[in-house]
């Protein structure tokens, strides 16, 4: 049944019958003027067009004949959506717009897209998240995230940190900024129980017009929604992450929904849906994790530092008239504590001997490297018999016998005293390799010395070497990391000791930097990509002349490479 | 870099200081150095015009100064501990302590290291100082720092950038490795250093997020704005898929199986080196294990010029020692035999030795 059409259309009232009349599908015929000629019965019900009367609403549609649109056209009209498709022109003029409804399918396809959005998303975060032990790099990435693809802004909030909280805020430009803030997080309701790991506080509870400045900022213009999430750690909250959105951005987009191009709605009156929290939740998982993941490894790794500091050497490497020159190579392996150790002990008074110790404690790691601390304390209690190394290294030997451990200590003493131009050094090998004394033109010795090694038997023996080095003279003291390097051109070839005093033979007149950074290079290129143990050297060295200048020594030794 | 430009400009009254420089630390005359050095900064000089200008060319010769061999190995390890001693010493300067930033000021922070085996640590500590002056918090690690302990620190201090230096074209895969896990961190990566070749076109390959020829244009490019975040999924393969056909893998871990088939060879080739001492024995060992070593970086990098340079240079050296470039060439010949397998080492191969028969020096016999 057609209505009458109104008004003047005699040629409407000509036309036939559409064959199309009874198609399920909404249709009308558009006439050259843009008044609609005929719409079907689905047509009139589902869109307010009427024969007769030029083609207005929806708008959408009237803006796609107006401008001669080719192809299929997507809109809204009353609740559901519809995609239009037209056919040319007939010999009198009228346009046919076929619609069908495509409201499931968009709301599948929009739905898909914001899926897939969010899984991209949470596939970004992992990648980001999982690769930093960084604490900070984790805050910064979460808000980042955050507030690219949940929000306008995001904020990180740490537990307090004395009396501050360390906070991360990143705003629209993207750009995320650490800040310590001393701020009372019940201001903000539901981020004091975030914080401690209380049930999260719903939403709708939190008026965003009474949000502090903190963390609804100016940049941001009025809020309109936030929300708070806590970052769940390890059995403890690792922080909080607060989502805002500005009113703007909470508003209706009237102009029909677009292809889902981002995670914020495009409407609902403000605010974030309850799917939106959920997946909020399901990102702040992972960013909780990897946020207190960092914590425990800056936790452990501080310890480290705390121990290797105890461990490094004094960083004055300058001894009365003497040149010294260590350095340090640790293995490749993932142990940051090392077995070797070296120590320097200055002379107690001004034509005194000094003590240099260089040492490599069986094993690695913390318990290396507490079995470190103990040489070197009980070394340094010792400090006033060093005129006697037998002594030492008797005492020594008692107190790591004394200690349930079954490591052991190999050790080279060197008590270096200058005597005008020359340097006087009592050399004692424990267990460790013989120094190597390189004479500035190139002859190459061993020191005579020998003794056991340190906390394994009763009873230690060692012999003491005397031995006066001249100017440009250097010794050498080296742990067995450089000669059992295994490599060389032929491969699984140890380094040596021979190899390493032919090589010496060349470096007579050096300075000790150089000499012992002539035997790292050697050993290590031996080494090749083989595996190597801990290297560490010390050269001793006898000026080439008198000190004038107040140079010497200023460069810092790199015993931790 | 090069500071010994003549003419106007900022590098007039370099020569000087460089050829004063130079004298000392080739001598090992620390002293001397270090005189020349306070007082070119007492004249005036700017410390970071006198790092970059006067102590960068200074190492910069010792490396070629030794292939040349006009200075010894020992005297190549002086001059640059004289010159790390002269750094050192201008750290007491006035002119240097003033530069400082006061402390608790926010700096930006910067972590400097050589990969592991890479132990020509200069270029880096100049950049570190260069660094410093103009503000930064640096956290300069030396040379050789093994990759896990570099990642450990970037992991620690998490600073905006870590500026890695390689000077030896065969640390390259270490350091692609080590570039690629420093990006997982989440830190941009700026490198430079010979091994990238002058326009840095191995910087690209590898996927280094920057490149500098030299320590100024490091300077520059960090000092210019912030390097933006690397792509943090990324593997080796990823930047270098010829790596799928294995030959890399094959001549990298069987090289001292290849070093004693050459070695066997060019033995019954040529039966005067029955007559070789010890000495002469292990330095050609050495020179093939080189050559191997190079021919596994070219097929890393899939760059024949890299193997063929590398002759090139070697030839160089050998020729300043006294020794014919084309012995080379029998060693080139026994590798292509073991490798038949190979397409890619074998194009290599043939390409070096076309490159080494144009340039050839008149000379006769096999020799190490």
């Amino acid at each position: 049944m057609t209505e009458p059409t109104p008004g003047s259309g005699g040629l409407h009232e000509l036309a036939s019958e559409p064959n199309w009349k009874n198609a399920p599908h909404p249709v009308l015929s558009v006439d050259a003027a843009g008044v609609v000629a005929h719409a079907n019965d689905v047509a009139r019900l589902m869109l307010p067009v009427r024969p007769g009367e030029p083609l207005t609403e929806p708008r959408w549609l009237a803006r796609a004949h107006a401008e001669a649109a080719n192809g299929p056209v997507r809109g809204v009209a009353g609740a559901r959506i519809f995609e239009a498709c037209r056919t040319a022109a007939d010999s009198g003029g009228h346009t046919v717009w076929w619609l069908s409804d495509v409201t499931e399918a968009q709301r599948l396809a929009d739905r898909l897209a914001v899926e897939r959005a969010r899984a991209l998303v949470l596939r970004e975060a992992s990648n980001e998240l999982l690769s930093s032990l960084n604490l900070e790099r984790c805050m910064e990435v979460t808000a980042r995230l955050a507030a690219r693809h949940l929000a306008d802004a995001a904020l990180v909030i740490m537990p307090k940190f004395g009396r501050r909280h360390p906070v991360t805020y990143c705003g629209p430009d993207g750009v995320a900024v650490r800040e310590y803030l001393a701020v009372d997080t019940a201001a903000l309701p539901g981020l004091a129980e975030a914080l401690r790991g209380f049930p999260p506080v719903p939403s709708r509870w939190i008026d965003p017009a009474a949000a502090p400045g903190w963390v609804a900022r100016r940049e941001l213009g009025e809020a309109g929604a936030i929300v708070v999430i806590a970052l769940p750690g390890h059995g403890v909250p690792a922080g909080a992450l607060v989502l805002v959105r500005r009113r703007a951005s909470c508003g209706f987009d009237d102009d029909g929904p677009g292809p889902a191009e981002d995670l914020e709605p495009a409407g609902g009156g403000g605010g974030f849906t309850e799917d939106e929290e959920a997946f909020a939740r399901l990102f702040a998982a992972r960013a909780g994790a990897a946020i207190s993941a960092a914590g425990l490894y800056a936790e452990q790794a501080s310890i480290t530092d705390t121990l290797m500091r105890e461990l490094l050497p004094p960083k004055t490497q300058r001894l009365d008239g003497v040149e010294l020159a260590a350095r340090y190579r640790p293995s490749g392996s993932r142990e940051r504590i090392g077995g070797d150790f070296y120590d320097l002990h200055p002379a107690a008074e001004p034509e005194g001997e000094a003590l240099v110790v260089l040492g490599d404690v069986c094993g690695k790691g913390l318990e290396a490297a507490v079995l470190t601390g103990k040489i070197r304390n009980t070394l340094q209690a010792v400090l006033p018999m060093a005129d006697d190394h037998q002594r030492v290294l008797g005492i020594l030997n008692e107190v790591l016998l004394n200690t349930d451990t079954t490591r052991y200590v190999t050790l080279a003493l060197a008590s270096v005293r200058r005597q005008g131009p020359q340097v006087w050094l009592r050399l004692t090998s424990a267990g460790h390799p013989p120094p190597l004394i390189i004479r500035v033109g190139g002859e190459v010795e061993a020191a005579a010395t020998r003794g056991s090694l340190i906390g394994a038997l009763d009873k230690v023996t060692s012999v003491t070497d005397t031995v006066v080095l001249e100017p440009g003279d250097t010794c050498l003291l080296y742990t067995d990391g450089i000669t059992e390097a295994r490599g060389g051109p032929l491969g699984e070839e140890l380094f040596g000791e021979a190899r390493l005093r032919r090589e010496l033979a060349g470096c007579g007149g050096m300075p000790p930097e150089a000499v012992v950074e002539r035997v790292h290079m050697l050993a290590s290129q031996w080494a090749g990509a083989g595996f190597h143990d801990d290297m560490a050297t010390i050269a001793i060295t006898a000026p080439r002349r008198v000190h004038l200048s107040a140079v010497g020594g200023h460069g810092r030794g790199r015993f931790t490479a | 870099m090069n500071g010994t430009e003549q003419g106007a400009g900022p590098h007039a009254g370099m020569n000087d200081l460089v050829e004063r420089l130079w004298d000392a630390s080739s001598a090992g005359d620390e002293y001397a150095a270090a005189d020349a050095a306070l007082a070119a900064l007492d004249g005036g000089v700017d410390p970071e015009v006198f790092l970059l200008d006067v102590v960068a060319p200074v190492q910069a010769r010792v490396g070629v100064e030794w292939a040349a061999n006009r200075i010894t190995v020992a005297q190549e390890h002086t001059a640059t501990a004289i010159n790390e001693r002269v750094i050192g010493a201008l750290a007491h300067h006035d002119a240097v302590r003033a530069r400082r930033p006061a402390d608790g000021a926010a700096a930006r922070r910067a972590t400097v290291a050589c990969i592991d085996g890479e132990w020509h640590a200069m270029p880096a500590r100049i950049l570190s100082e260069v660094l410093r002056l103009r503000g930064w918090h640096v956290d300069y690690l030396g040379a050789q720092v093994p990759t896990p302990h570099l990642i450990a620190h970037l992991h620690q201090t998490g600073p905006e950038v870590v500026a890695l230096s390689s000077s030896i074209i065969t640390r390259l895969p270490t350091a692609h490795a080590t570039i690629t896990a420093c990006q997982a961190t989440g830190t941009p990566v700026l490198v430079g250093g010979a091994a990238y070749g002058g326009d840095g076109a191995y910087a690209t390959l590898l996927g280094a997020d920057a490149w500098a020829s030299n320590g100024r244009a490091a300077a520059e490019r960090l000092s210019g704005g912030q390097l933006s975040a690397p792509v943090p999924v990324h593997e080796t393969i990823d930047d270098l898929p010829h790596l799928t056909d294995q030959e890399y893998t094959y001549v990298a871990r069987t090289a001292p199986e290849l070093v004693r088939f050459t070695l066997d060879g060019l033995e019954e080739r040529f039966p005067d080196m029955a007559g070789y001492t010890d000495q002469q024995r292990r330095h050609t060992a050495e020179d093939i294990a080189f050559i191997v070593e190079f021919l596994g970086t070219a097929l890393y990098l899939d760059e024949a010029e890299a193997f063929s340079g590398f002759l090139l240079w070697t030839a160089g050296i050998l020729v300043a020692r006294g020794v014919p470039a084309h012995s080379l060439l029998p060693a080139l010949d026994l590798l292509d035999e073991r490798l038949a397998d190979f397409p890619r080492s074998r194009a290599i191969l043939t390409h070096a030795h076309e490159v080494l028969r144009k340039s050839e020096v008149p000379g006769d016999g096999p020799a190490a």
